[in-house]
């Protein structure tokens, strides 16, 4: 079967520095994919490639969404990516911080629905039953997230961790089938990041594929099904967590050249 | 709460201001007669007036801090915005609501021609300043050539009415529809960049429009306009010119429920977050499926369309149209109005319109200072109430029955 | 033939004007990413402490070399004094705000200062002293370059010889380098970022202030309202040059200064303002980074 991401010779270049050098990735249904790798190794601007945020110098990116055939996301706009299926959550978390914890949800239905702007003023019959949809599904959404009771907040009032889960609620609201998750864990208590590893597993139990950028390697051997480590924007290695874990070459990019003399 | 430093600080801002103020504040030239006049009186007032500025904003930072500590160690609670409590209790604001509700009915009544004729002038502004709030308010884009699209709703209504006999309720729709073409026409390849390079290209169209206003003669009659525009009928009926002034001000408060309608609608709509949403974070919007650029544009083209609309009024009303109505000025008067009155906020807009329109023509010595104080208070209401005098209501969802127990705090 | 080389000359003395006030805008703009709309009113203060400095100089009889040197310096200094000031008021306070804040507060900003000058002096326009005499040895080329004009390319052209100097040389330049780069950075490896910051808003104004002081010699009147059409110009410049970039800005002016002047001479004097706005309409349009702007990539 096809793999539902397939990305085959992915290079960016920004003016001389070459970000991410003929990179082959592969992530198939019901799968958690990992990208790890030292810092600046090129794994956010990965995830800006994939979805429209920038323009790749080369390569190919394939989605081949579930029951339907494959097609290109090179030079789409990154709403374009969202209507594919591929929502994701950003590094330095990007919430709606004067709007509430619902709307942020709220928001995420925005290219599911389609009331326009004569609906708005008329609020005619279709319009009051998808608004009130909207709500409806975007606490769903809040409950499974376990964020429902904090729903009148205003997202920048929320601790921190209840953000990054924010982030996730507000991908999912978007209904897509496969959620890019930028180090959903970073800034995260042992509590927390126990509580996170959870969700994902029940968000691909619910059937979605998960690629993740990720620092916390205890929350990546746990979670993913394979890992490909990148560095310099390049893949070193890829594998199932035992592979990589007793991968020299991934051994040296993290710990330095040292470490044959130490 | 004052301490000696600080007085002493404000003693060396003051010096300050004296210095930077003394060669426009306290010296006048005529280089004609070449006479030198000195104005040492003005050097004081500056002294004294920079130095309360200092205290005034000293004061107020102190009594913020502080009082963000105590809710950090919650001696108190946040307090809710005096605007919020307004809106949001039914008790204060239906008895509001009903009093000034019919103040506005019984207003041409009771007061002169004149007075109701400066009204319409308020109210026209409150629907500008409206039109204007979906755009910088809600959307977030700061649109400085928003006279430009006033200009053209004005110049349809004169220029169709001169050549093709239109009269003044057809050219409303068309006044509006046409300015929202040329809102997509601007907007379209600018909406796309940066927000503060959208600023300078409507600055820079407001300029356009009003030049080739002023210079095509054939098209426009230059700076010497057009006149003798009818104003509008009333079922065929001849008007005297108080009866058509009272007209006047009933449309226009039609004009403006119209506009509360339609524009409170919007800002709870799909549309409506979504635009609140731009103004938070372009990126996570894009992240999250909007298409950026529709969506602003959508917000543009709706404001235009408002200024379009009020730019037909305007010429029905003073029957008399010239470039010199649409200059800069215009627009920062109709942005002072967004900003002061709150971005976003319906209400705010509203008060804000009335106290900037009708003071000067209450307060004639403060007419002259007019501008200058319109700049101030963009400055200062930035820096210290970005959120405007009446804070934009939260929206509040009606959630489901069937969810609520689940929501309840444990 | 003459009428072309006389235009070419006058388009550079426009271009050399708009290049002064040009470099602030870009300055600032590469400093801390807002169009400083209060940019215009700094270049008109200083045009009219010119004036005053020079009238008051004059009645009391000084010689017309001390008179040019200290006029230049006042309105160097008020000019500078002013943008200081604007920078702690009006732009300061809102370093962490959303990005629409500094730029409403720099419309008003130059509302306020416009409309402080009608009032503190007078809306008339008023007639400037020629400070630049008539050098005998531009006698020959009078038909299509006077002295003043000769003035202000040279002047401005030694400015930005010193103001390369000053920003590629010196200390202070390249902590003003650095700043833009990444302000936060800057801070950490110990540069006063708020100082930086006010030294960019001096050295911008100062340069305003001189070219106010050359086109009103130059024009031979001034009146408040001066410094809005000059600033949109300049910042036409800085945008088509590539806004940010120093060379650019000087490049976008010359440019601007040369199209406006050949327009006005060969199409239509009446739409001389319109030329300017369009040319930045459709820079915007094809070329948002300008000639030399490398285009920006917004970190996510």
């Amino acid at each position: 079967m096809e793999p539902l991401l397939n990305i085959i010779g992915l290079t960016m270049d920004f003016g001389g520095i070459r970000a991410l050098d003929s990179l082959d990735l592969r992530v198939r249904h019901g799968e958690i994919v990992a990208l790890i790798g030292p810092n600046g190794a090129g794994k956010t601007t990965f995830f800006n490639c994939l979805t429209g945020i920038y323009k790749p110098s080369a390569g190919d990116l394939l989605l081949t969404p579930p029951g339907k055939g494959t097609r290109r996301l090179n030079g789409l706009k990154p709403n374009k990516v969202t209507q594919q299926g591929l929502a994701r959550t950003f590094q330095n978390i990007r919430l709606f911080p004067n709007m509430t914890v619902l709307e942020n949800v709220m928001i995420g239905r925005h290219c599911r629905t389609r009331a326009k702007v004569l609906g708005a003023i008329f609020r005619n019959h279709k319009t009051v039953l998808e608004e009130k949809e909207i709500v409806r599904l975007s606490l769903e959404i809040l409950e499974k997230i376990g964020l429902a009771d904090m729903y009148d907040e205003f997202a920048k009032n929320l601790p921190y961790g209840a953000q990054r889960r924010l982030e996730i609620a507000r991908a999912l609201a978007t209904d897509p089938f496969m959620l890019l998750l930028d180090e959903p864990a970073a800034g995260m208590n042992p509590q927390e990041t126990s509580e996170l590893d959870d969700l994902i597993t029940t968000i691909r139990d619910d059937g979605l594929s998960i690629l993740l950028i990720e620092h916390d390697m205890k929350l990546v051997m746990s979670l993913s099904d394979y890992i490909f480590v990148l560095d310099y924007g390049k893949k070193i290695a890829e594998g199932t967590p035992e592979e990589i874990r007793n991968n020299p070459a991934v051994i040296k990019a993290y710990l330095g050249e040292d470490i044959d003399n130490a | 709460m004052i301490s000696f430093k600080d007085i002493q600080k404000g003693l060396l801002v003051s010096l300050w201001f004296v210095f930077l103020t003394f060669p426009l504040m306290v010296i006048k030239v005529n280089p004609i007669e070449r006479v030198i006049t000195w104005r040492w009186q003005n050097m004081g007032w500056v002294a004294l007036g920079s130095f309360c500025y200092y205290l005034a904003t000293k004061i107020y930072k102190a009594r913020k801090l502080a009082r963000q500590q105590q809710i950090k160690l919650g001696l108190i609670k946040e307090r809710v915005d005096w605007g919020q409590r307004l809106l949001s209790e039914r008790k204060i604001y239906l008895p509001v609501l009903i009093v000034v509700g019919l103040g506005f009915l019984i207003f041409p009544l009771v007061l002169s021609t004149y007075q109701t004729n400066i009204m319409v002038t308020a109210l026209m502004y409150v629907v500008l300043g409206l039109g204007l709030n979906i755009v910088v308010g809600v959307a977030g884009l700061l649109d400085l050539g928003y006279v430009a699209f006033y200009a053209v709703g004005a110049y349809s209504y004169a220029l169709l009415n001169m050549h093709y006999g239109l009269g003044f309720w057809t050219v409303l729709p068309i006044g509006g529809l046409l300015a929202a073409s040329f809102g997509i026409l601007l907007g379209f390849p600018v909406l796309r960049l940066r927000g503060d390079y959208l600023a300078i290209v409507t600055l820079g169209f407001g300029e356009i429009i009003r030049l080739i206003l002023e210079n095509w003669n054939s098209f426009s009659h230059g700076p010497s306009g057009i006149s003798n525009i009818p104003r509008p009928g009333f079922l065929g009926l001849h008007l005297s010119l108080g009866h058509s002034i009272t007209y006047m001000y009933y449309l226009m408060i039609l004009m403006v429920l119209f506009t509360i309608f339609v524009v409170n609608r919007l800002q709870n709509s799909r549309i409506g977050r979504a635009w609140f949403a731009l103004r938070e974070d372009e990126i996570a919007c894009q992240a999250m499926g909007i298409d950026k650029t529709r969506t602003k544009l959508t917000a543009f083209a709706l404001g235009a369309t408002w200024a379009g609309m009020v730019g037909v009024i305007f010429a029905a009303k003073t029957t008399f149209v010239n470039p010199a109505s649409f200059t800069f000025l215009e627009s920062a008067i109709i942005l002072c109005i967004v900003v002061l009155g709150g971005m976003g906020s319906i209400i705010g807009v509203i008060v804000a319109a009335l106290i900037l329109i009708l003071m000067p023509e209450y307060l004639r010595a403060f007419s002259d200072y007019r501008m200058l104080v319109f700049g101030a208070v963009l400055v200062i209401m930035m820096v210290f109430r970005p959120q405007g005098i009446i804070a934009n209501v939260r929206r509040t969802y009606k959630i489901p029955d069937a969810i609520k127990p689940k929501l309840s705090r444990k | 033939m003459d009428y072309f080389v006389e235009l070419f000359f006058s388009g550079l003395t426009r271009g050399s004007i708009y290049a002064l006030i040009a470099l602030g805008y870009t300055m600032v703009y590469g400093i801390i990413g807002l169009i400083n709309f209060a940019h215009g009113e700094i270049y008109m203060i200083g045009a009219f402490t010119a004036l005053i400095t020079s009238t008051v100089l004059s009645i009391f009889g000084f010689p017309l070399p001390a008179i040019v040197i200290l006029t230049l310096l006042a309105s160097a200094i008020w000019a500078s004094a002013y943008g200081f000031t604007v920078e702690k008021l009006a732009y300061q306070p809102l370093r962490n705000a959303p990005r629409l804040s500094p730029l409403i507060s720099a419309i008003g900003m130059s509302m306020f200062l416009q409309n402080y000058v009608l009032l503190a002096q007078t809306s008339d326009f008023l007639p400037f002293p020629a400070l630049i005499p008539d050098f005998d040895f531009m006698e020959p080329y009078a038909g299509f370059i006077g002295s003043s004009d000769m003035v202000i390319l040279v002047t401005t052209t030694v400015v930005m010889l010193l103001l390369t100097w000053l920003i590629k040389f010196t200390r202070t330049g390249k902590a003003m380098r650095a700043t833009a780069q990444d302000r936060k950075m800057a801070m950490l490896v110990g540069i006063n970022v708020d100082n930086i910051i006010s030294i960019t808003f001096v050295i911008g104004s100062a340069l305003a202030a001189i070219g106010g002081l050359l086109i009103a010699s130059h024009i031979g009147q001034i009146n408040f309202y001066i410094g809005f059409i000059a600033g949109i110009k300049a910042f036409t410049a800085a945008v088509l040059g590539g806004i940010g970039s120093i060379p650019g800005a000087v490049l976008g002016s010359f440019i601007l200064g040369l199209t406006e002047s050949f327009a006005t001479g060969y199409v239509s004097s009446d739409y001389e303002d319109v030329f300017a706005f369009s040319l930045l309409v459709l820079i915007l349009i094809f070329r948002p980074a300008g000639i030399l702007g490398k285009a920006s990539i917004e970190k996510v």
